[in-house]
């Protein structure tokens, strides 16, 4: 089960409103390589997992990236507090505020609203693990591409901080991997692997 | 049903008691006799999860003490009949 604890993992204060950059910022909220896809993702994984180890990982790491999600959320309050209608039609906001006026809403940034379709949990631990390596790397882009973006220093502090965590946690899930790979040989077919996984329970 | 299960079962108890006030709490935050319940049953609460932990491990990572191993991923996880 789950607790909640009152604080981000990371400070967010962000003095200037700016509604373009949320546009854009809310993909890693509901967006196909966001965090609640990560969290997702990991947390349904977690029961087709065999080793302990991993089955901690997913768990973990899953359970941060609940914590990112809330970051993110923060990040976009924080950049539509207190905007005028102007700033709101001038900036291309006008879109998701018809909709949602500035209540956070997981889309992505094209406003595609947030889909299960986005991950996979396929039951094949390497198959899953790889997933999981490569959802890391997309999300890292994703936030360099937003770096590419925000000018605002306030906004860049948490968002490197967040494409940071996406290389730990890509190293982190890279353990497992290449551990498995050194002991099993990558000429283990996928149907083999899948035989393992059954017969470890 | 073996002591470990029975422990859990008591922090479980203990813990949905808590989660009901909590709620019950959140609508009513003046309310002295739930305030009054609430520290009651997470005094019980803490030493039971004191008592399962030293005895059958942690039930969050906080709580690993072993300086030998990490016993976190320890098997078996919630999801297991076991």
């Amino acid at each position: 089960m789950w607790q909640y604890e009152k604080k981000l993992q990371y400070p967010v204060k962000i003095k200037t409103p700016n509604a373009k950059l949320a546009k854009v910022i809310i993909s890693q909220l509901g967006g196909p390589d966001g965090e609640l896809s990560a969290s997702l993702r990991y947390l349904n994984q977690r029961y087709a997992m065999p080793y302990g180890e991993v089955k901690g990982l997913l768990t973990d790491i899953g359970t941060e990236e609940l914590a990112h999600f809330e970051m993110i959320s923060a990040i976009l309050y924080q950049l539509t507090k207190d905007l005028s209608i102007e700033e709101i039609k001038a900036s291309g906001f006008d879109t998701y505020f018809v909709d949602h006026t500035t209540g956070i809403y997981p889309v992505a940034a094209s406003g595609a609203p947030f889909t299960a379709a986005y991950f996979q949990s396929k039951g094949d631990i390497l198959t899953d693990i790889q997933e999981d390596m490569a959802a890391e790397q997309k999300a890292r882009t994703t936030y360099d591409n937003i770096l590419r973006l925000a000018d605002d220093p306030d906004v860049r502090d948490p968002i490197r901080f967040l494409r940071e965590r996406e290389i730990v946690h890509y190293q982190r899930f890279g353990e497992p991997f290449r551990s498995w790979c050194k002991k099993n040989g990558p000429e283990l077919s996928p149907g083999r692997v899948v035989l393992f996984t059954f017969l470890q329970h | 049903m073996n002591e470990r299960n029975m422990l859990l079962g008591k922090i479980k108890k203990y813990d949905f008691t808590l989660k009901e006030l909590n709620l019950y709490l959140d609508t009513h935050p003046n309310c002295r006799r739930a305030l009054a319940m609430f520290r009651k049953y997470k005094e019980l609460r803490s030493d039971a999860a004191e008592e399962y932990t030293r005895r059958f491990g942690p039930i969050t990572p906080e709580q690993v003490s072993d300086s030998r191993r990490w016993t976190w991923v320890d098997d078996p996880w919630p999801w297991e009949r076991r």
